[in-house]
């Protein structure tokens, strides 16, 4: 059965209210952010943004210059695999010592002081090393290794072992820890118990947040570029400096491809291994 | 399955092989004596951080704004990143069944392209501080949530809707009293996710010049003013845990 006439919303006062409170409480962020739309469409900043995107087409497609972008996509890509395979390095022995899982005299009640203060600290390290972003990390390593990958896949490894640490120490103590506990109330050692049973219920898991993080990884290796770690994001930082919009094209373009790419293959590793 | 998981496990030794084989890494350049002497020098510079009240205040500034960045940068992402939702959703109805397919190219596209990419393409048309940033933010979020509201709009129960559509209400209202309350709670979560990331993101998109508390790390930073420089940094990480702290009661209260 249809209404006779259409019924007003009951709320439409209320409604308009909030929203009314909410611009009000905005106001301030945009002030504090220069918010200024209509700055956009001043005719200065439309001729800027209309000459730069005319330079988007053609994009640049001369062969030296695709074999330049070939070399620094790998760079890119080795970058960032580099990057994780240091951060596991650190990761690994840092999350076993901040497991509790893994703690001897956490079996009987609480732990012991001693074990509890160096977990707790080990924790603090994974905490410093993941809340400093890895472009501020790049930024100092530049400072002091030079210019180059290093200081990148420096930056990728210590902000990637916080954050790998952390989430490892979380899934082990997450796991049933039913086996871990007897091997261990037994008298076998941590690294039995760990090797054992904890290492064969996570390992799939495991696997698959560091393939995810390894994705992750390639696209700040991108962005490390623009303080100068090479790769990718330093040639994009070049071209777009001399507002060379075809190369820009082009780059954005392979950049697009190369996100998608390590999408899927991550997408396919973590289906297999899973 | 199991032939299979051996070839990716090769597959991926060999891909951290040759990677390390091809990047030039200067392993005396941070492993060695001298390299650890100079970077303790170089840390021993940060000491004692600024804490003139001029300084101290103009770092609180940088923070307010890096937050007021990330706020209204997640919300125009929410705006923009519902509307390419609708239209490039599967089940909508079929008046924008054109746009579908170029709607998540665009979403894609959007979200493939980090915030820092975008704030120095936005710096030309924008300009240098703050609203570049903001805007930056909003394109590269509206990519990731367009997509996470769109599979929510997809599974979104049907009932409701059929019911108001049988009564013949237009498909703005249906959207707007049966569909979007359905949803409410799942894009809240999601935004309010992004909008953590976000925090962390404005912090640094200040290095290309887009305002913030990364514009003033990478100024002092440039001209080597250290002392200043650590309290940046200070200031900085202290932001960033007071947000995770916050997120992870706040996530406690709702689940």
């Amino acid at each position: 059965m249809r209404h006779p006439e259409p019924i007003r919303d009951p709320a439409t006062a209320v409604r308009l209210f909030f929203i009314l409170v909410s611009v009000f409480l905005l106001w301030p962020l945009g002030v504090a952010t220069e918010f200024r739309p209509w700055a956009l469409f001043e005719s200065e900043s439309i001729q800027a943004t209309v000459r730069f995107l005319g330079t988007f087409w053609p994009i640049a497609d001369d062969p030296a210059f695709l074999r330049l972008i070939a070399r620094e996509t790998w760079r890119t890509v080795a970058m960032a695999t580099v990057g994780i395979s240091l951060a596991l390095v650190l990761a690994i022995p840092l999350s076993l010592i901040a497991a509790r899982v893994l703690s001897l005299s956490g079996l009987t009640g609480t732990m012991d002081r001693v074990p509890f203060w160096i977990r707790q600290s080990v924790r603090w390290v994974l905490i410093v090393l993941r809340s400093i972003p890895e472009l501020v990390w790049a930024l100092v390593f530049v400072r002091v290794v030079g210019l180059g990958p290093t200081a990148g896949v420096l930056a990728i490894a210590l902000t990637y072992a916080g954050m790998l640490g952390k989430v490892y120490a979380e899934i082990l103590e997450s796991a049933d820890q039913h086996s871990s506990r007897t091997l261990l109330r037994n008298g076998s050692s941590r690294m039995q118990a760990f090797f054992h049973s904890l290492l064969p219920t996570c390992a799939a898991e495991l696997t698959s947040y560091t393939v995810y993080r390894w994705e992750c990884a390639i696209r700040s290796s991108v962005v490390l570029g623009f303080v100068g770690a090479g790769g990718l994001g330093q040639e994009m930082d070049n071209s777009m400096k001399m507002f060379a919009g075809a190369e820009v094209a082009t780059m954005l373009l392979v950049f697009i491809g190369l996100v998608a790419l390590a999408d899927r293959a991550s997408a396919t590793i973590r289906r297999v291994i899973g | 399955m199991r032939t299979q998981a051996w070839g990716v496990l090769t597959a991926l030794l060999c891909l951290v092989i040759a990677s390390f084989a091809t990047t030039d890494l200067q392993w005396q350049g941070f492993l060695s004596v001298e390299a650890f002497a100079s970077m303790g020098r170089f840390l021993g510079e940060f000491v004692p951080p600024e804490t003139s009240p001029e300084f101290i205040q103009k770092v609180l500034l940088g923070a307010w704004e890096t937050l007021a960045m990330s706020v209204l940068g997640t919300l125009l992402a929410a705006l923009l990143g519902m509307l390419l939702a609708i239209l490039g959703s599967q089940n909508r109805t079929e008046a924008f069944a054109w746009a579908r397919t170029p709607v998540q190219w665009l979403l894609n596209a959007l979200r493939a392209i980090p915030e820092l990419v975008w704030a120095s393409l936005l710096l030309i048309s924008a300009g240098l501080g703050p609203f570049a940033g903001t805007l930056a933010l909003a394109l590269h979020t509206a990519g990731v949530l367009g997509r996470l509201y769109a599979e929510a709009l997809e599974n979104a129960p049907t009932g409701p809707a059929l019911a108001l559509k049988a009564q013949g209400v237009g498909s703005g209202r249906i959207f707007l009293y049966a569909t979007l309350p359905t949803i409410l709670p799942q894009v809240m979560s999601y935004t309010l996710y992004r909008w953590e990331n976000n925090i962390r993101a404005a912090a640094v998109l200040g290095v290309v010049g887009a305002g913030g508390l990364g514009q003033l790390l990478a100024f002092h930073l440039s001209l080597f003013q250290m002392h200043k420089t650590a309290t940046v940094l200070l200031g900085m990480i202290g932001m960033v845990a007071c947000v995770d702290a916050l997120s992870q009661q706040l996530r406690k209260r709702l689940t």
